[in-house]
């Protein structure tokens, strides 16, 4: 088993399942303990994590807020590790936090941090939400 | 394989940041009944959203049809018997490439070149190296409000620097985009409550941390593959299952 990798028990209609859980990039793969294909996928997009019960955290969607996938930790430690990690999964938060800080340093030097990589007109790094 | 399909669905159909859009023909390998293989193209409406291109049957339709993710990828020219071809590749050598065709020299470029910036790796890159040239340029500030009484200890250069400004753990954070679309005209103001910073990744990790941001260029990037073949496989069989239908209703 790779390192890195915590076990934790989902809730599904009640129901305690052991299962691998692993972040890569903003999809949360879950698997049986003992295989090496994941089972399912949260895709992390607008999505809301919440501290729960001791240990417990759960994350729910935007589109559909009452249902929420719930996972139990051995630690409320772990428990915290996992809400700060899986807060900052999401690509538009990353999106926002490069906004966010090219704004800041613009403002402080009155320079485009992005210029010097040649990519200050990407779509994807603009301030505006746009449509095409 | 499970998905929260319909949460995706809505990611795809949302107003969220569109990084591209447009038509694109998407290379289709058949596999008929005798045996007999053939190429193809479909015509589908692409849509990329950050790492994720989403692609469906029509511009108005509600609910992709298939999904890519663009980690561990290469986007590529291709020696195509299409003009204006280009292919994703994945460093896994199971996963299956996408082939597709523009419609003329300026899309194909436009879409090689988003494709190429999507990886969420790619985004981190650029967040990091901003972080970085904030506090430089925190530090380099602070330096120059600095009272000569003070004696000169250098410039702290790590993230407790209290001349940073206040992206503290405390501000409310924005969670995953969770609030934040259709919330108005919020622009340049919206932005004084600053996400906070991305943590650092940790070194020597114990098995008790969680993995933090793994790099998408690792074996674990086959769940992509999986899951690409899984999305699309679906909406294959029911369509087929449909055709079969049809055909047998016209005789």
């Amino acid at each position: 088993m790779p390192a890195g990798l915590t076990v934790t028990t989902l809730f599904s209609f009640s129901v305690l399942k052991k299962r691998l859980v692993k972040l890569v990039v903003n999809f949360l793969f879950y698997f049986r303990t003992d295989e090496a294909e994941p089972i399912g996928a949260l895709l992390l997009e607008h999505c809301r994590i919440t501290k729960e019960e001791e240990n417990v955290f759960s994350i729910s969607f935007i589109e559909e807020p009452e249902r929420k996938y719930c996972f139990e930790c051995d630690s409320e430690e772990q428990c915290q590790e996992w809400i700060e990690a899986l807060k900052r999964a999401s690509y538009e938060f990353m999106r926002r936090s490069l906004i966010f800080y090219r704004n800041e340093i613009q403002k402080m030097t009155g320079k485009d941090p992005l210029e010097q990589f040649g990519i200050s007109e990407e779509a994807r790094f603009q301030l505006a939400s746009h449509k095409q | 394989m499970k998905l929260n399909e319909r949460s995706v669905a809505h990611y795809a159909t949302c107003d969220s940041p569109t990084d591209h859009a447009g038509f694109l023909r998407k290379r289709v390998e058949r596999h008929h009944h005798h045996g007999h293989h053939g190429t193809s193209y479909q015509r589908r409406w692409f849509v990329l959203k950050g790492n994720l291109l989403f692609y469906f049957e029509e511009r108005e339709s509600r609910e992709p049809v298939g999904l890519v993710v663009l980690e561990g990828c290469t986007v590529e020219l291709c020696e195509a018997a299409e003009e204006f071809a280009f292919a994703i590749r994945f460093d896994d050598a199971g996963a299956k490439a996408y082939v597709l065709v523009a419609d003329g020299q300026a899309a194909m470029e436009a879409w090689v070149k988003a494709l190429s910036r999507a990886s969420f790796d790619y985004m981190r890159l650029v967040v990091r190296e901003l972080e970085k040239q904030l506090e430089e340029a925190c530090a380099s500030l602070a330096a120059c409000r600095k009272s000569p009484r003070r004696s000169s200890s250098g410039r702290r250069r790590h993230l407790s620097n209290p001349a940073l400004p206040p992206v503290q753990e405390k501000q409310h954070v924005l969670e995953n985009g969770y609030s934040t679309w259709g919330s108005g005209p919020d622009r340049d103001g919206g932005y004084t409550k600053p996400p906070p910073l991305p943590p650092r990744r940790r070194s020597a990790a114990g098995s008790s941390v969680p993995a933090l941001q793994e790099s998408p260029v690792s074996p674990e990037t086959t769940c992509f593959a999986k899951l690409h073949h899984w999305y699309g496989q679906e909406i294959a069989v029911l369509r087929q299952e449909w055709q079969e239908r049809q055909k047998r209703g016209h005789p």
